[in-house]
């Protein structure tokens, strides 16, 4: 994945304060502001009914925005209806035109444009030659797979050559296992045409594969805007570390605040949290913990610091990984997983036994409420 | 008592091995029956009338055994009348024309009319289309008489028509022959036509518009079509079942109308449908009556036959 410089990059698209309201008591985007650059991907995750949809909408132009303002590259948007808006939507569960044959669906856009015979021809050729479909032209949307169908959603959708291209779930109505081979092939398409781009999903993984910077919405606001790595490492707010993979968190609260480290006590567990963060002594913090930084051991470790005692409670294998369930003396829960590098592991801990977790300085976050 | 019966005697029915064997067939049998009954014997039932010979009281039999010898006769000169005589010709075609034309009408005010309640609100939805079925409430003899009422001298209609110069262009276009009479015209039989079929049209054209994805438009739209071509380029060729299903339902039984070209059209109309019933009822001749009315089936079937071969053609999966 080839970064993009967030700092020198001049924002291509420009999403200033933008409000939708549809009447129904809350605002489904409320007040969003963000900028995309020139030739990124650029993910809105979020769960359903957080307004990623809505924003993606707006800058469609399917939704007209109640306030705010979207530029695209100079261009304001306000008063342009969408067939004058030079971008591209590839639509959730692709709405091909069932009457047209793959051809005529990639060619559908070029002919609005008025483009010559001869060129509509070759770009069509060209497109399909891209999403490897060249030999299905003549067919109909309904005789092909559901990749198949999502390759000449891609295809129609860049035919155009837009400034900006909009991905609305562009995945979903795929099988986990196709999912996964076509988020790779996507972003290398995508990026190989160089084309910018916003997509929306809900599914954490897609947007951490295929975009270069996410920004992770809830309840129609934008809580943080990140590259995957920051976003899962460094979340910034609870919601975030919770809606991006699984998550430990833990409320307690900052006992001793040295210079290069702090302590949290947690009440049966003590955190030390050696990276570069400081509060003031007595704040009230949560403290985040990924499962797979977390490591498992039957006998109590050396020191007091950043370990836990508990029974497991539940064993899940998953093939690559197998999740443990702790339950700590006072009830919580604490997730762990152990990575299964190892066949026939005899040193696990079984449910219903006592095991030690523990994790190193480098691990947690530390959320304040 | 009964509906026990009747849910147990249904259930068992599915779940009989015969049944669920040949469920298909036997799904299809039950209509496949009723349409044998009712419509393919009466219509061979005609088909014999039309090659008889006239007795008499009554047509002479078909096959006559005589001194081992078996007999067909097969009298072919009603439809050689059909073929030489011009009024017979001319009637069809006329019919075939009103018919038409009808079709066409119903077309072009029907379809707005559905496209528009398609998109109206989901709630005002079932009041509109209410608001399509509620004629039928009245027989529709009755309705077609009130439109004579309506066409008359001083009558509503016809009072606006000649107030707004309207008369001025049907004469122009020449469905009516004198300006301010419109009783017994091409006028008044189009109106009776089209305002009693209009429903056959606007039904199917509502069930499939309002089925559309309406993402499709969006998608059209996204690609660079204004909301006029994107009508033109998406709904029109995706509505084309609900086009000719509805062009179907007004077509047929315009052809072979009676009533309405009766009460409307006035005495001169040429109507397959008024030949018919004078040939039936008026002369008596029922052997001409019939091979009139297999050659109106056949010029209908025919027709739509080659269109359902066009079809399954169009709409079969490649390879």
């Amino acid at each position: 994945m080839t970064p993009v410089s967030t700092s020198d990059a001049k924002a291509f698209v420009q999403i200033r304060d933008v409000v939708k309201d549809f009447g129904a008591g809350s605002l489904a985007v409320n007040n969003v502001s963000v900028d995309i650059h020139q030739g990124e991907i650029f993910a809105l995750l979020g769960p359903s009914g957080c307004g990623k949809t809505t924003l993606l909408r707006m800058v469609a132009g399917f939704e007209i925005p109640t306030a705010g303002r979207i530029v695209l590259d100079g261009l304001d948007l306000d008063a342009l209806p969408p067939y004058l808006r030079p971008i591209n939507m590839m639509f959730q569960s692709y709405a091909l035109f069932p009457h047209l044959t793959v051809w005529e669906n990639v060619a559908f856009g070029l002919k609005r444009e008025g483009m010559p015979r001869q060129a509509i021809a070759e770009r069509v050729e060209a497109m399909l030659k891209l999403v490897q479909l060249q030999r299905y032209g003549q067919r109909k949307p309904h005789q092909l797979s559901g990749g198949q169908q999502q390759r000449v959603a891609l295809a129609r959708s860049l035919a155009k050559r837009p400034k900006l291209m909009l991905l609305d779930e562009p995945l979903a109505a795929l099988d986990k296992k196709l999912r996964e081979e076509t988020q790779i092939e996507l972003a290398n398409i995508i990026r190989e045409v160089g084309v910018t781009c916003v997509m929306v999903t809900h599914d954490q993984e897609e947007a951490m594969t295929m975009a270069n910077r996410i920004a992770v919405m809830s309840e129609g606001k934008i809580l943080q805007v990140g590259t995957p790595t920051e976003v899962y490492e460094t979340p910034a707010t609870r919601f975030v570390a919770d809606f991006i993979g699984n998550v430990n968190l833990m409320d307690g609260t900052v006992v001793v605040d040295e210079r290069d480290y702090v302590e949290i006590d947690c009440g049966f567990c003590r955190h030390r949290v050696g990276h570069g963060i400081t509060g003031t002594l007595g704040m009230k913090v949560s403290v985040a913990l990924r499962p797979e930084k977390v490591r498992l051991r039957k006998t109590k470790p050396d020191g007091d610091l950043n370990q836990v005692r508990g029974t497991v409670h539940d064993r899940a294998y998953f093939g690559s990984f197998t999740l443990y369930v702790l339950v700590l003396p006072d009830g919580q829960r604490l997730k762990v997983t152990e990575s299964n590098n190892e066949r026939n592991r005899t040193d696990a801990p079984a449910e219903g036994q006592v095991a030690w977790a523990t994790w190193p300085d480098t691990a947690q976050v530390v959320l304040t409420l | 008592m009964i509906r026990p019966l009747v849910t147990r005697l249904f259930d068992r029915m599915h779940a009989h091995p015969l049944f669920r064997a040949h469920s298909r067939k036997a799904v299809i049998s039950l209509p496949f029956v009723w349409l044998l009954i009712f419509m393919l014997l009466p219509f061979f039932i005609i088909l014999k009338i039309s090659f008889a010979q006239m007795g008499i009281a009554s047509f002479l039999p078909l096959t006559q055994f005589k001194d081992g010898v078996l007999a067909l006769n097969l009298d072919l000169t009603h439809y050689q009348f059909i073929v030489q005589d011009q009024l017979y010709f001319r009637t069809y075609l006329n019919s075939l024309k009103c018919a038409a034309w009808t079709t066409a009408w119903c077309l072009f005010i029907g379809y707005p009319f559905a496209y528009f309640m398609a998109r109206a609100k989901a709630t005002v939805q079932p009041a509109l289309l209410m608001l399509v079925m509620l004629p039928f409430w009245t027989s529709y003899l009755l309705r077609v008489y009130a439109w004579k009422g309506l066409l008359l001298n001083g009558g509503l209609v016809s009072t606006i028509l000649i107030k707004t110069h309207l008369d001025w262009v049907l004469l122009q276009a020449e469905v009516i022959t004198e300006r301010g009479m419109f009783m017994n015209t091409e006028f008044a039989l189009l109106v009776g036509m089209v305002y009693t079929y209009l429903p056959f049209m606007i039904l199917p054209l509502y069930a499939t518009l309002s089925k559309m994805d309406g993402r499709l438009l969006e998608a059209a739209a996204d690609l660079g079509a204004t909301p006029w071509v994107g009508f033109w380029k998406v709904t029109v060729p995706l509505s084309k079942a609900g086009i000719i299903a509805g062009s179907m339902l007004v077509f047929i039984p315009c052809i072979g109308e009676y009533v309405i070209p009766e009460l409307l059209g006035g005495p001169q109309t040429l109507m397959i449908g008024r030949v018919l019933y004078d040939e039936y009822f008026g002369n008596l001749d029922w052997p001409m009556a019939s091979s009139v009315a297999v050659v109106l089936i056949l010029l209908i079937i025919l027709p739509l036959a080659v269109f359902n071969k066009y079809q399954a053609e169009a709409t079969e999966v490649r390879p």
